[in-house]
């Protein structure tokens, strides 16, 4: 459901040239050492365990998390918070229910009561079981290992290193007249995943995440408004070099500027719009409008407590009927893209994802699925000539966290035309042209949306003639996605993302990421937000 | 990975059964840790909790799991500064770890303007009753067996399908420092939601309930309540969005009126952002700002809705009227900025209840020409902080009230609403209720309110 802050920076069409440029000469691509004898022993007790105690298929994740967080306001540390949890969790699948422990026992005694613990809760289910679980085949792996490439491993970096960085950028924005108060954050996320399950698969892979947002506030002189730029650069999938390519110091005097503008900005007139959408903003969009609706498990009604169902169901009514858009619009799913969130080299039940069309020139082509779900389609797969498969979308938030359906990277493809958000804004008469992301709400089933922005600028006539405030617009999903007329071209695709993507009971986070281009939709109806009873 | 998983090592301190630590051992830990600081300041925080869940979908069973965790947040500081480290091995060597881990980054750290002293010795009264021993012990069966209370009628009805979750925790909190600060406090919680929707896909509803004992919760009652809405709520109509006079349940006033917290911070006003600024600057303590017959107060204590009875730092948390009568009479001061603003420092809200009317739910409908009645809101999110205006939709059992009768079910809406407006447009208040949703992130007791004028936006398909 709820993406937190997403923004967006430049895609890595050029990103390993800089790379090369900004990281020390002898930075290099991470490489995943081979899994260590005693973590390979606690995955094997911990599975062992479960098989003996009744379990026809289990898996153990031994898991370490690590996040680094350095907090800034103006020219203060607020916080610097170091955090590491180490642990194992265990799923059992017995007579086709599931159950899962966790525990941070990492000794063989303790991750074997574990798993006798998980094939209990499994058996104690059986009551209540309808249809028994089947989990569609994974070809084992073997010992496998994978690393998501960073080159400069953010916990490297001295603390004080981040903080001047981060001081100077406040310092740059606070020079701007009229900013009166900056946030900034450095977020940095390291996860060790080990896996065995009972198939024959054990992959140890590690993935690190980096993210610099900060936020710059400007105020009225007679108080009685305040504006902020905020969600200025996206996470990504990558080590500390992604921060260093934000360049949030060279940046933030920009960002300043933009928020003392919005000040000065004219209320927006209600009314039908043409919106020309940039990358930055769009990410957020695709999250929730072709992301979410299209996770297996919500259209056939596995999250109806919480995040919702989805309008794109049944799938049987759906897949290769349901117009979702234009034929321009493409939209993949994987877990692939270099630097992206979801990014890794094995899902969380011993998977190598694949690249999938989620939308084939417009028409819903398939859905977001684990090996559980897998089976669900087969009729749909049979009748493509396609191999029934999980697409490799399980996860789990951590070691403590249960695996199960979370989205991949869902991206919208770029078109053949090359051309640019400017380039879209000059064939606009009369628009709305978003850069950002800003308010968020979507409904259970994802179909009438409200979103706000960053920034948003007039179009009249092919020019941007000035900035507005107070634009949301409130779309109905299918609707506003036929509504696509242009579509920028591969030079143009940007990719964002967020950490805080929610979804299950309990609730757990997810990292994602969306790649596209600049995107236009015709006459979309956009609201002023700026209420004052 | 390190060798740190090493199965023959290390001895530890605590067992894996012990993550709800006793006040002794917490203290035993804290005090051993505190011994190994070399900080001009240490303060250090266990928490530990045992979770049991079980989760049902599409007349399905779904994920069931035991969790536990114990984790240890070592504080250091030189002077003004200051670095957090977090880890969950409690390992002699685990333990040490942390605490070098966090001076180191301490040391490195720019200094804080704002950093305050360690508090000292705090009085805080203990809380004996937010503990159930049958909560802690509850097992697999009993989960499965509440998971039944829905599925049963659902799957012999023929056209409805459940879904819901059973979250029972018990946690364990404790700090000190080396100013002479120990607090300890444990609690379990009950958390239980269900949706009923119609196999059809045209009707959905929701009943959900929190307590901190197990044996509170009345899962057929519950479970009664979702599928009645479910029923009624099939086949809804359109009406035209706009303002309308809106009869909203405790669930849905808590998801709105609990993100007031989030607004209540002094500081953000004096410094000019919130909707609590004064015009001119400064903040509006002190004046009326919503209905009068309005109170909002925080409390840990209250026996309806425990909380921790103390912050991260050991402040001790006691009750809290931000709104009396309608007037704004506290606002939420951290050290810090109250220090600064020569105040007394309040501490965060743990939880928040809104007193209650006399009004009940059939005179508030019996006296509506034309209304709207709500079960809850969903996805609400910040559109202007100027305002604390959000946008959100109604969800799970929507009804249109005319001539004092609810007539039909009605498709949902998306609002764009502040519940400080909210507040000004009161009609008539009810009786309260413990609310249990997931949008409510503060624990709340909340009313059913009437309300007029509130602002529905379009319309929206979903069910």
């Amino acid at each position: 459901m709820a993406a937190g802050a997403m923004a967006v920076a430049s895609l890595p069409a050029d990103a390993e040239g800089m790379t090369r440029r900004l990281a020390p000469l002898d930075a290099q691509p991470h490489v995943q050492p081979p899994m260590d004898a005693p973590t390979k022993d606690l995955l094997m007790a911990a599975i062992n365990s479960a098989r003996m105690a009744g379990a026809a298929f289990a898996d153990a994740r031994v898991g370490r998390t690590r996040r680094n967080f350095v907090i800034t306001r103006e020219q203060q540390i607020q916080q610097i918070v170091d955090t590491d949890t180490i642990g194992c969790g265990i799923r059992a699948l017995v007579d086709g229910c599931w159950g899962f422990a966790a525990t941070r026992a990492l000794t063989a005694d303790g991750v074997a009561a574990a798993g006798r613990e998980a094939v209990a809760i499994a058996k104690a289910n059986r009551v209540a079981r309808d249809r028994a679980v089947e989990l569609a085949p994974a070809p084992p792996l073997g010992e496998r290992t994978w690393s998501n490439g960073f080159t400069i491993d953010p916990w490297t970096i001295p603390v004080e290193q981040k903080a001047e960085l981060l001081l100077k950028a406040n310092a740059e924005a606070m020079k701007v007249p009229g900013v009166k108060y900056v946030s900034s954050i450095m977020f940095f996320v390291k996860e060790e995943k080990n896996y065995a399950n009972t198939d024959g698969t054990v992959t140890a892979q590690t993935i690190v995440r980096s993210w610099a947002p900060m936020s710059i506030t400007a105020i009225s002189s007679d108080f009685t408004d305040f504006q902020s730029r905020s969600n200025t650069v996206p996470p990504a999938g990558r080590g500390y070099e992604h921060i260093l390519e934000a360049d949030i110091v060279g940046n933030a005097k920009k960002w300043g500027e933009e928020a003392v503008q919005k000040l000065k900005a004219k209320a927006v007139e209600p009314g039908r719009y043409d919106l020309v959408l940039h990358p930055s903003h769009l990410s957020l969009t695709i999250h929730e409008s072709l992301g979410h609706p299209t996770e297996l498990d919500r259209a056939y009604g596995y999250e109806a407590n919480y995040a919702g169902t989805s309008f794109v169901s049944p799938p049987e009514k759906i897949l290769g009927n349901f117009r979702y858009g234009p034929e321009m619009l493409n939209v993949q799913g994987d877990r692939s893209q270099p630097g992206a969130c979801a990014t890794v080299g094995f899902d969380d039940e011993g998977v190598i994802p694949d690249d999938f069309l989620i939308i084939r020139q417009g028409v819903v082509n398939d859905y977001q699925t684990t090996r559980e779900q897998a089976n669900w389609l087969k009729w749909w797969y049979d009748k493509q000539g396609q191999p029934v498969r999980s697409h490799g979308c399980s996860n789990g938030e951590n070691w403590s966290s249960v695996q199960f359906q979370r989205m991949p990277n869902v991206s919208v493809l770029p078109g053949p035309k090359e051309q640019s958000f400017e380039d879209i804004i000059a064939q606009t008469d009369k628009g709305i042209a978003i850069v950002g992301e800003g308010s968020f709400s979507i409904d259970q089933q994802r179909y009438n949306a409200q979103f706000g922005g960053q920034l948003f600028y007039e179009i009249k006539g092919g020019k941007s003639v000035g900035m507005l405030k107070d634009v949301a617009y409130q779309i109905r999903t299918p609707e506003f996605w036929n509504a696509l007329d242009m579509l920028g071209g591969k030079k143009s695709y940007q990719v964002g993302g967020t950490f805080f993507d929610g979804k299950g009971q309990p609730g757990q986070s997810n990292s994602v990421s969306h790649g596209c281009p600049p995107t236009r939709h015709r006459q979309i109806n956009v609201i002023n937000t700026g209420r004052k009873a | 990975m390190t060798s740190r998983f090493d199965p023959s090592a290390p001895k530890r301190l605590l067992t894996a059964s012990d993550e709800l630590v006793s006040r002794d051992e917490a203290q035993r830990i804290i005090e051993s840790t505190i011994k190994l600081s070399k900080a001009d300041a240490v303060q250090v925080n266990i928490g530990g909790g045992r979770q049991r869940n079980v989760r049902f979908a599409a007349n399905q069973m779904s994920t069931a799991g035991l969790i536990t965790d114990l984790s240890l947040v070592v504080t250091s500081a030189f002077g003004p500064k200051h670095a957090i480290t977090t880890t969950n091995d409690l390992s002699p060597e685990g333990i040490e770890r942390a605490v070098r881990q966090s001076e180191a980054i301490a040391k490195l750290a720019p200094d804080d303007p704002e950093s305050m002293p360690a508090l000292g010795s705090q009085t805080i009264r203990a809380m004996p009753s937010a503990w159930d021993e049958a909560t802690v012990n509850l097992d697999a069966a009993s989960c499965a067996t509440a998971a039944l209370t829905a599925l049963v009628p659902a799957r012999a009805n023929g056209t409805l399908q459940a879904a819901g979750f059973l979250q029972v925790d018990a946690n364990v909190t404790a700090l000190g420092n080396n100013a002479g600060l120990f607090a300890y406090h444990r609690g379990t919680k009950s958390n239980y939601t269900l949706t009923v929707r119609t196999a059809d896909g045209t009707g959905s509803g929701w009943a959900g309930a929190e307590q901190p004992r197990f044996s509170s919760i009345d899962f057929e009652r519950l479970g009664a309540r979702a599928i009645e809405k479910a029923e009624l709520s099939r086949n809804p109509v359109a009406i035209e969005p706009g303002r309308y006079t809106v009869i909203m349940e405790p669930q849905a006033v808590g998801d709105l009126i609990q993100l007031f917290s989030g607004y209540a911070d002094a500081r953000s006003a004096d410094e000019g952002r919130s909707p609590f600024v004064k015009q001119g600057g400064g903040n509006k303590l002190g004046e009326k700002i919503v209905d009068q017959r309005v109170s909002l107060y925080s409390d840990p204590y209250d026996p309806t809705i425990l909380a921790d009875p103390f912050d991260g730092e050991g402040f001790p948390l006691v009750r809290h009227d931000w709104i009396t009568n309608g007037v704004l009479t506290e606002m939420q001061y951290g050290r810090f900025w109250a220090k600064k603003q020569g105040k007394q420092p309040t501490g965060g809200a743990n939880n928040i209840v809104m007193g209650g009317g006399s009004t009940t739910r059939e005179q508030m409908i019996a006296g509506t020409r034309r209304g709207i009645l709500v079960t809850r809101l969903w996805y609400l999110r910040e559109v202007d902080p100027r305002t604390a205006l959000f946008t959100g939709l109604t969800r799970d059992g929507t009804f249109l009230i005319e001539n004092g009768k609810v007539t039909r079910a009605i498709k949902n809406m998306r609002f764009n609403e502040s519940p400080l407006f909210l507040l000004n447009n009161l009609e008539s208040l009810g009786p309260q209720e413990r609310v249990a949703g997931v949008e409510a992130l503060v624990p709340c007791v909340m009313p059913l309110l009437k309300v007029r004028d509130f602002n529905f936006t379009s319309l929206s398909d979903a069910v």
